[in-house]
């Protein structure tokens, strides 16, 4: 968020009347919408400043800047930087002011009208809080030579620093002038500038160097190549010289070494002054492009070729990194092929060590930098993969000559990465693979479900330098740790790294760490997880790296114990004490319009459902998507629908989202998918924390009790500690009350169609489909809900919005098993046998009771008018024993279940 | 040429305690004068028997009405061991009172506010040979705001222009001079313009009477964003401030200490003068009041000062002087924060802040 510039600033000038002609136009007319798009795309384009000016003989400029400002200040996405007031009135600087919150600058004071003047403003300018942009004048005119620049600035610096203006808030602009003008006295002026930057900057502490770079090329009017030429080459020589930023547009600034070089050298000869023909020249040069750029223009197609296809004239080494910048698959065995044809790369291996992984590590260094994001370098793996695919042939016959002849090869490092025991999601530990793969390390991918043995045995076979478990849900964190130990008993020394979005740095301090000295890692996203694996796989990075993941381990495990230590739990009986009371004479509870369970399946043909099964429309489904957590699962964060405007990662989320809708429409057409889902109510009534379901209202057979957990932590008054039965009418309430159950799931079609990407090396559209599979699961969840309440009654009346209901905005919560409101696993399976999941939807449970196929959702459904989601938070250990007690388990079966939920050491 | 406004000696009191130990703030004047239960008659009192509009819920008339109870609450919190107790004076604008049709008897608001507040102070000090007890004018924000539009149709439009703004602030400021006051607070401020014609206005008051006294500076960050209500994080809005040279930044209101704690973080490591933070007493619970207990939130605030965050400490709403006495005695003896070096960079801010270095 901050912005920390000790390098150049660059100040979007194209919100300047004089600088731009498309704004002056709509400034003009009054098109506040045109006005602001441009400033937007100012801020858009980089500019870390917007440079405002609306000085212009027919406009009211107090009125206008007022109004422009205000009009800025309603727009987050350009009022995040801050502005420069830009106007030779001090009338309209004055009335700017009046509407910055932010500390701005105002462009400009100087001696022109006198010294006293001059400090009355700058006292203003304190009072207000701006910065000040001081040009080069005085009351002889502006300063051109070097000696006059500097002279007028330390003047005015003395005089400022004199009444306590603060030397870091003073601006100087020593006058960027025209060159190349044809008048002998011009020829200097660039390196006038030069100079007396460096002289400003090295004798006035703190004060910093600005100026309006258009000006040098004005000689060039209309002829923009050359002018864009002037302009980066201009800021090239003054940053140098120490210019801390300048007013350009920051749309069309150049790379000084892109410049073509013959233009470079002639415009160099112009500002730097070295020859006396340099601006005849330039000139001729000029000329002669702009003709050649007329007769272009003129000749139509030839040249007027799509710039999107102009990349293909490119050598073969720089079209191989374009195509993996941009994700680009057409020609890349084409690509690849040329370079293994052209005799220039001995061995296929050198093509991937070369341009392709050339090509990646501009990749890397974009993503590092947070200028690609990760659906990008997703796309970019699979242009990576295909070339190595095209190449892996070749390849082999090279191995079986090599391993003919007695050799063996080495790659950069081994990275072996499996979802634990138990565990079925995968998506987070696929982008990590991609990821790492992208990087050059040979990832070693196990899958899901992978138990301990299985990792060992493989990683001792590959001589894996690194090993990742990743896990969803919360046994995970046990199998975790269980298979640290066994690292440990085993004597490996590779490090572990963790993640996984159940996973945190706290419990790996607190509960893997201790059990594996080697080192265990918490890694919190995909976008870390290569600095990490660089710095565990560099000899000299690593002891550092180690010792300030130990130190800062340490200090999580210190915080844990001083949380710990600091608020005691209630004890049971006081927790209990402090549950929500309801007058349970008068509280409304709907009887469900069914009891028992239903079926849903969008089997395509009437005769695939079975008897009784409701039909379901995978498109009635669409319309209760969730898309924000979407976006998250690519690691772009941000609100839907805004993240698709988004300054940031807009343009991304923008085409990620595009691609998710098109995959959609594919799965629907194609019926890839297979939702199932079943929901059921009954009769029911709580005992005390628990939960009694009966065949029926009668209430003469208990089908089965669910327990629940009540919230321990100390309450401030009025607020309860909360359990789940309390909304359930007591069995002592001489009411009936029932509860509802559900399992929905985006079918096992999921899998399966994502490992038809997957096999093809498409790992993009792999990860698609399966995060695509979540949200449809999710959105089941949410229809299904809707149904619920629509049974109940009080859903016919309800009255909201499709966004409101995904906000969750009605009446009634429904609460999954192995979540926060009730954290034990283990009530699946008893919600399996009751509604008779499996059969009717086919999902089944690991033996951590995660649901397969991934893409699955369960829960209970609670009708009460006041029930919300709560989280229970930490558990003591009297309420541990009194659960397993009501539960008819070991302590320690109780223990292993609610572990991460734990106050004590178990 | 215009002189340069001298400095009251109240700088080097203040600076010589804040060296020493964390300095308490008062709490919240609302919540305890709803334990006295006063009727729209008691507002009025004989002054304003026969104003036309509802009085109660005007706090700030209380100062003039029934000066007995605000000054009561005054010794309160002095005898609970505030060091610094704020004015009544919240609410004592043109802009603000104009709710009641009061904007005519404002200067008269502030100056009983001051005198209210220096007669606790000085019968605190009296109590206690050697104790020194400051008076704060305390100015708060305004229901009209300079940055943001009032009619979402019509975003450039204000409510409120700057000229009318500076115009309030400074007959506000003018009184609570003339009256007395030791330092001036501006608060709870989450529009960072209306606080920056404050500023302006507090400038101009010290320039026309010649004197200088410190200036304290407290913003309010509305929710999880990490906000003002403008929208300015805490180190953009650091930097919008930072040019009134501030005796102390700090953060106050709409949050409990526990959700303020990664904003005054950020703020206690940039912030080049003292810091203070005086939170609510929690989040509003359901029926909008306040249940954070004096114990928990002495606890935050000993964590905060443990860690090296705070040079003044207080509360906000829901706190009392039970709270303010388990908050001095919480923070009693523990180590000032260290004010960093002020920075040689320029600051600057939109709704987010730009360093240049």
């Amino acid at each position: 968020m901050t912005h920390s510039a000790s390098s150049f600033l660059v100040v979007g000038e194209r919100t300047n009347i004089t600088g731009s002609p498309r704004f002056a136009r709509l400034l003009k007319a009054g098109d506040w919408d045109g006005c602001l798009a441009i400033a937007a795309q100012q801020v858009e384009n980089g500019a870390n400043i917007i440079d405002i000016n609306v000085d212009e003989a027919l406009i009211d400029g107090e009125a206008t800047m007022v109004k422009f400002l205000n009009l800025i200040a309603a727009e987050p996405d350009i009022a995040r930087v801050p502005i420069m007031l830009d106007s030779s009135k001090w009338s309209v600087l004055e009335a700017g002011l009046q509407c910055l919150q932010g500390k701005g600058i105002v462009n400009s004071i100087s001696l022109k009208d006198g010294e006293e003047e001059f400090l009355k403003r700058a006292r203003l300018l304190m009072r207000y809080g701006a910065a000040a942009v001081v040009m080069a004048f005085d009351e002889e005119g502006q300063a051109a030579t070097r000696d006059d620049k500097v002279r007028i600035c330390t003047r005015a610096y003395r005089l400022l620093t004199g009444i306590g203006f603060p030397p870091e808030d003073i601006i100087f602009d020593p006058n960027i002038l025209t060159v190349a003008t044809g008048i002998e006295e011009h020829n200097n002026y660039a390196v006038d500038f030069f100079e007396a930057t460096r002289i400003i900057k090295d004798t006035l502490p703190h004060a910093k160097v600005s100026g309006g770079v258009s000006n040098v090329s004005f000689s060039f009017r209309g002829n923009n190549p050359v002018r864009e030429a002037m302009h980066t080459a201009f800021l090239y020589h003054a940053i140098r010289e120490g210019m801390d930023m300048a007013i350009v547009n920051a749309g069309m600034l150049g790379v000084y070494d892109e410049i073509e070089s013959k233009l470079r050298d002639l415009v160099d000869d112009v500002l730097l002054n070295r020859r006396e023909d340099a601006t005849e020249r330039l000139i001729d040069h000029a000329e002669e492009l702009k003709a050649a750029a007329d007769a272009a223009k003129a000749g139509g197609t030839a040249t007027a070729k799509p710039a999107a296809a102009a990349w293909r004239e490119l050598s073969v080494e720089e079209r191989i990194q374009h195509a993996l910048v941009k994700g680009i698959d057409a020609h890349i065995e084409a690509d690849t092929e040329e370079c293994r044809a052209s005799g220039k790369f001995p061995r296929p291996l050198d093509i991937i060590e070369g341009p392709l992984m050339d090509g990646m590590r501009v990749v890397g260094d974009l993503f590092g930098a947070g200028k690609m994001f990760l659906p990008q370098v997703v796309k970019s793996a699979r242009v990576m993969k295909k070339a190595v695919a095209y190449l892996t042939p070749f390849m082999e016959e090279e191995k079986a000559k090599a391993l003919a002849a007695g050799e063996s090869a080495q790659p950069q490092g081994k990275f072996l990465i499996a979802t634990v025991k138990g565990d079925v999601h995968d998506i987070g530990k696929n982008i990590v693979g991609v990821v790492l793969a992208c990087n050059n390390y040979e990832v070693i991918d196990l899958g899901v479900m992978v138990p301990c043995d299985k990792i060992l045995a493989k990683a001792r076979e590959i001589g894996a330098d690194v090993i990742g478990l990743s896990g969803l849900i919360t046994p995970s964190l046990d199998e975790m740790v269980h298979v640290a130990k066994e690292m440990k008993r085993e004597g490996m020394d590779v490090p572990l790294l963790i993640g996984g979005a159940t996973t945190s740095a706290a419990h790996t301090a607190v509960k893997i760490a201790p059990e594996y000295e080697p080192g265990v890692v918490h890694v919190l996203d995909a976008s870390r997880v290569v600095n990490v694996v660089s710095a565990l796989l560099s000899n000299e990075q690593k002891p550092n790296f180690m010792a300030e993941n130990f130190a800062k381990q340490d200090k999580q495990r210190a915080d844990f114990e001083a949380r710990r230590n600091r608020k005691p739990l209630l004890r049971l009986d006081k927790a209990r004490a402090n549950a929500p009371q309801f007058d349970w004479a008068n509280v409304d509870i709907p009887k469900p319009a069914f009891l028992g369970t239903r079926t849903y399946s969008a089997a395509s043909k009437a005769d695939d459902l079975a008897p009784d099964t409701c039909h379901l429309d995978l498109r009635e489904i669409i319309d209760f998507v969730d898309w924000g957590p979407f976006f998250s699962a690519w690691e772009l964060h941000g609100r839907y629908p805004d993240i698709l405007q988004d300054d940031v990662v807009g343009e991304e989320a923008t085409k990620l989202f595009a691609d998710a809708q098109a995959m959609l429409k594919h799965i629907v057409a194609e019926q890839r998918f297979s939702p199932r889902a079943i929901m059921g109510f009954l009769p029911a009534n709580a005992v005390g924390d628990s939960v009694e379901v009966y065949a029926d209202t009668k209430r003469n057979k208990i089908l089965d009790t669910f327990h629940f957990l009540r919230q321990q932590q100390a309450k401030p008054d009025g607020q309860f500690n909360h359990c789940l039965a309390d909304y359930i009418a007591p069995k002592d309430s001489e009411r009936i009350d029932y509860i509802g159950g559900f399992a929905v799931t985006a079918g096992p079609g999921v899998e399966a169609f994502a490992r038809e990407f997957k096999e093809a090396g498409d790992d993009y559209n792999a990860i698609m489909v399966q995060a695509l599979g979540d949200r449809i699961a999710e959105a089941m969840a949410e229809l299904f809900h809707k149904k619920a309440r629509d049974f109940s009654g009080y859903g016919e009346t309800e009255d909201l919005t499709m966004q409101e209901i995904i906000r969750e905005k009605y009446r009634g919560i429904r609460p999954a098993p192995g979540y926060p409101a009730c954290p034990d696993h283990t009530q699946k399976p008893q919600l399996w046998k009751l509604l008779g999941v499996e059969k009717a939807t086919g999902i089944t449970l690991t033996e951590s009771n995660a649901m397969y196929p991934a893409s699955s959702v369960s829960g209970f459904y609670c009708n009460h008018p006041d029930s919300k989601y709560f989280a229970v938070g930490k558990l003591g250990q009297d309420q541990v024993k009194d659960y397993a007690t009501r539960s008819g388990r070991d302590v320690a079966d109780a223990e292993k279940w609610l572990g991460p939920y734990l106050d004590y050491s178990a | 040429m215009t002189h340069l406004p001298t400095e009251s000696p109240v700088f080097a009191d203040l600076k010589h305690l804040l060296d020493q130990r964390i300095l308490v703030l008062d709490g919240a004047m609302g919540s305890v004068l709803q334990g006295y239960q006063l009727e729209e008659a008691d507002f009025r009192g004989e002054q304003f028997a026969d104003h036309p509009s509802d009085l109660k819920g005007n706090n700030d008339l209380l100062c003039l009405t029934r000066p007995d109870i605000v000054e009561e609450i005054h010794g309160r919190y002095f005898a609970a061991g505030a060091d610094i107790i704020e004015t009544n004076t919240f609410s004592s604008t043109t802009i603000a009172q104009a709710d009641y049709a009061l904007e005519s008897i404002v200067t008269e608001l502030n100056t009983a506010a001051v005198a209210c507040a220096r007669r606790a102070a000085e019968a605190a000090e009296r109590a206690t040979p050697g104790r020194r007890c400051f008076v704060a004018g305390a100015i708060g924000p305004l229901n009209r705001t300079l940055s943001m539009s009032p009619d979402v149709n019509r975003p450039d439009y204000r409510a409120v222009s700057w000229d009318e703004v500076l115009t309030a602030y400074a007959e506000q400021v003018r009184a609570l001079m003339a009256g007395g006051v030791d330092v001036l607070l501006v608060e709870t401020i989450f529009d960072t313009l209306n606080s920056k014609a404050a500023l302006f206005a507090i400038e101009s008051v010290f320039e026309e009477t010649g004197t200088r006294v410190p200036v304290m500076i407290s913003v309010t960050i509305t929710d999880a964003s990490g906000r003002t209500l403008s929208g300015q994080t805490i180190n953009a809005f650091y930097h919008s401030v930072r040019h009134a040279q501030p005796l102390s930044v700090g953060i106050n209101c709409a949050l409990g200490a526990r959700e303020m704690r990664p904003y005054l973080e950020e703020l206690a490591q940039i912030a080049e003068c003292y810091v203070s933070c005086y939170p609510n007493a929690g989040l509003p619970n359901a029926f909008g009041g306040y249940d954070e207990t004096p114990e928990h939130m002495a606890d935050d605030l000993h964590a905060f000062a443990t860690d090296g965050f705070v040079n003044i400490v207080g509360g906000c709403c829901g706190s009392t002087p039970d709270h303010i006495a388990a908050i001095a005695s919480a923070v009693k003896n523990l180590p000032v924060r260290n004010v960093p070096q002020r920075s040689n960079a320029m600051l600057l801010s939109g709704l987010e802040p730009l360093i240049v270095a």
